[in-house]
């Protein structure tokens, strides 16, 4: 997959982005590389300024500097073109309320002056099984239910590219299943995908992913690029009783993080010789067992956010 | 609420941290610092409402634009004429023909017209009491009050020195006749029910569209449809034209009520009427539309309505005679739509004004709506960014 991936055309491919709001500098000289039918996980911190990369790429807003294209045509200036080509799922839910839910996909369909509305809405709601509510107010149905409706509308004039800005926030874990298993349909149907996201299971879903951290770009690959890009060799600790122990570990020479896995504690540096040194020091004598893991693309981020301070912070 | 507010005096009763009291007090103070509309509002009502009651209203307006219909040009007559003005009741606006007086009243360019009769200089002498025929623009009836009293007054202290025997004589030395255009009963109805008609639509669509963009943004609603191809233009207009339905609708109903409940007279074309209504409404939905694009939430854009519909109500003529206010808030009143479809309404309806006499007013509404749809595009744009 990933070497068919690489010969596939670029769908982004900006570089140099940058965005400032009054006086913060949101996004600093962002560069980004998306293939055709790619899935392209884009992780950060709150606030570090996904939301604003998205609303670039899809031109609802405009960079200050920088260049580059989306769907062959240029960021800065063609940004109603692209509008017409692109599917943008807003973080929070941004249909009307007050609209059922068949009067929302047809304004919509509306909006991208669609040929042959009703059927392409009929379509629609068939294929998400809303067929028999469709004159239900959309401000009536569960969160998953939300998120279906919101991606219906949003591929229902047919994009080449999805721009997913945190979609499965508040959506249970049935229905987020559900969700990803569409997505890699719609990537296999050619569709470029790029979806930003906090949870780690569905950034290793991802052919791809980005880290940014308040406006800058830290980290991009594979989710075993990025984890190898951090050099974080991990020792997972288990035994009877962790409670406390990673206060305690935190401080020690060598140990760069500690995050507990339910039951287990991974610790975690970059230089393993000291790690493993102020571990077997510390743990001897106690009822605890150490193993030898890789690290996890959670671990590989957090260490990331850590190194990253909010300049905004002070 | 009940419960809440014995929640409230249990934890009183209980504790009461100064600390936690004053922490809450500050956050209240910076977040209405940060909501610069609000701390406007609350500091600017009562400014605006100080200045508007102390200054601008005055039932007992003064400098009220007069022309003479001199018909018997007299020594008597000159310094008749020269009393009123030194009366500061009046402004003379010139001598004038009959004809020229009516057109004058009918466009609201003066409130009086004072008709000095053939044969007053020879009547006065004689102690036979001329005719003086004033005709007073009664469709706000509270406008002429106070002057028409003055002219009788007028009477005695001008010709006293001059004609000894006058003071002795029981009968007044002028035959004063008041005729009350537009109006002769007085009525204020006849000047409130028009009136309405503006103040309903100036309230209604202003707020409408305010609120109908601003509850977009407030629900997110708003980045999903700049998200599609939809020009601003699109979707301003698109959200202007139901509410021109509406408008029309209010309109009928208060001409409906204004016929059938008021008995207000309806001279002109109701065509005319309907077609000045609609300017109307497209100056007050264009100001709301551009509040709304200015305006961060829906509770601002009702603040920023109110904001526009104090003074309308206040400076337009529709409360108090537009010629009793001060110059400064004339000039106000003048930027004012409501001003202008005030003088329309009662023109077209009271005076049956036809379609040669309504440019006057007509352009400053125009020139309103072209000024704010060009502040409204601009903010739209920048919406996001």
């Amino acid at each position: 997959m990933e070497a068919g991936m690489n010969d596939s055309p670029l769908v982004i491919d900006v570089t140099g982005i940058n965005k400032h709001f009054g006086d913060k500098h949101v996004v600093k000289d962002l560069a980004l590389q998306v293939r055709r039918g790619e899935i392209f996980g884009f992780l950060g911190p709150n606030g570090s300024g996904k939301t604003t990369s998205i609303r670039m790429l899809c031109g609802l807003l405009t960079p200050d500097s920088g260049q580059g294209t989306c769907l062959g045509l240029d960021v800065l200036r063609e940004s109603a073109a692209i509008k017409r080509q692109v599917g943008y799922m807003t973080q929070k839910f941004s249909l009307w309320d007050d609209l059922t839910i068949g009067e929302n996909l047809d304004f919509v369909a509306r909006m991208f002056g669609m040929e042959r509305r009703r059927e392409a809405v009929d379509r629609a709601l068939e294929e998400l099984g809303l067929a028999g509510r469709r004159s239900q107010l959309a401000g009536t149905l569960s969160g998953g239910w939300k998120q279906r409706l919101a991606l219906a509308s949003c591929l229902l004039h047919r994009p080449r590219l999805l721009l997913l800005d945190e979609p499965t926030a508040g959506v249970d874990p049935k229905a987020r299943r559900d969700f990803w298993e569409e997505i890699h349909r719609l990537s296999a149907a050619g569709i470029t995908v790029l979806v930003s996201t906090h949870y780690m299971d569905e950034a290793e879903r991802c052919h791809r992913l980005a880290y940014i951290a308040y406006g800058t770009l830290l980290a991009s690959g594979t989710a075993e690029q990025v984890v190898a890009a951090q050099g974080l060799h991990t020792r997972e600790i288990s035994g009877a009783s962790l409670h406390g122990l990673g206060e305690a570990l935190r401080g020690l020479p060598g140990v760069d993080l500690v995050a507990s896995f339910g039951n287990v504690l991974h610790v975690s540096g970059r230089d393993e010789a000291r790690l493993q040194a102020s571990l077997e020091a510390f743990l001897q004598g106690k009822p605890l067992e150490m193993a030898v893991v890789p690290a996890s693309l959670e671990d590989a981020f957090i260490h990331l956010m850590q190194g990253s301070p909010d300049p905004f912070q002070g | 609420m009940k419960q809440r507010l014995q929640n409230f005096s249990q934890a009183f009763s209980f504790t009461f941290s100064f600390s936690r009291w004053f922490g809450i007090l500050l956050k209240e103070f910076i977040q209405l610092k940060r909501d610069r509309l609000t701390f406007g509002m609350i500091v600017g009502i009562p400014i605006i409402q100080l200045l508007l009651f102390g200054f601008a209203i005055n039932s007992d307006p003064k400098h009220l634009p007069t022309a003479i219909v001199m018909a018997d040009p007299g020594p008597f007559a000159r310094s008749y004429v020269a009393a009123m003005q030194n009366s500061d009741y009046f402004k003379i606006v010139g001598g004038v023909d009959e004809k020229e007086a009516n057109a004058l009243l009918d466009r609201s360019q003066v409130q009086f017209v004072v008709t000095f009769t053939p044969g007053f200089h020879r009547d006065l002498v004689r102690g036979k009491a001329p005719t003086l025929l004033v005709e007073a623009d009664a469709t706000d009836p509270m406008a002429a009050g106070g002057a028409i009293s003055v002219l009788n007054r007028l009477g005695l202290e001008v010709f006293a020195p001059d004609l000894p025997g006058l003071e002795k004589t029981a009968t007044p030395p002028l035959d004063l006749r008041v005729h009350r255009r537009y109006n002769p009963e007085g009525l204020t109805s006849y000047n409130v029910v028009p009136g309405l008609l503006g103040v309903i639509l100036t309230m209604t669509m202003v707020l409408m569209t305010g609120l109908a963009m601003t509850r977009e943004r407030e629900r997110g609603t708003f980045e999903n449809l700049l998200a599609t191809p939809a020009t601003p233009v699109e979707v301003m207009t698109g959200k202007i034209v139901p509410y021109i339905l509406i408008g029309l609708i209010q309109v009928t109903l208060i001409l409906l009520a204004a016929r059938f409940i008021f008995d207000v007279p309806m001279h002109g074309n109701l065509l005319l009427l309907y077609a000045v209504v609609l300017l109307f409404i497209c100056a007050n939905l264009t100001l709301g539309i551009t509040f709304s694009s200015i305006a961060r939430n829906q509770l601002q854009a009702m603040q920023m309505t109110f904001f526009f519909f104090l003074p309308s109500m206040l400076l337009s003529g529709f409360m108090f005679p537009f010629r009793g206010m001060p110059e400064w808030a004339q000039v106000v009143g003048n930027v004012l739509p409501l001003t202008h479809f005030l003088v329309l309404v009662r023109g077209i309806l009271l005076k049956g004004n036809g379609i040669d006499m309504v440019w006057s007013s007509v352009w400053p509404i125009l020139a309103f709506i072209a000024v704010v749809l060009g502040i409204g595009l601009r903010t739209f744009r920048r919406t996001l960014d």
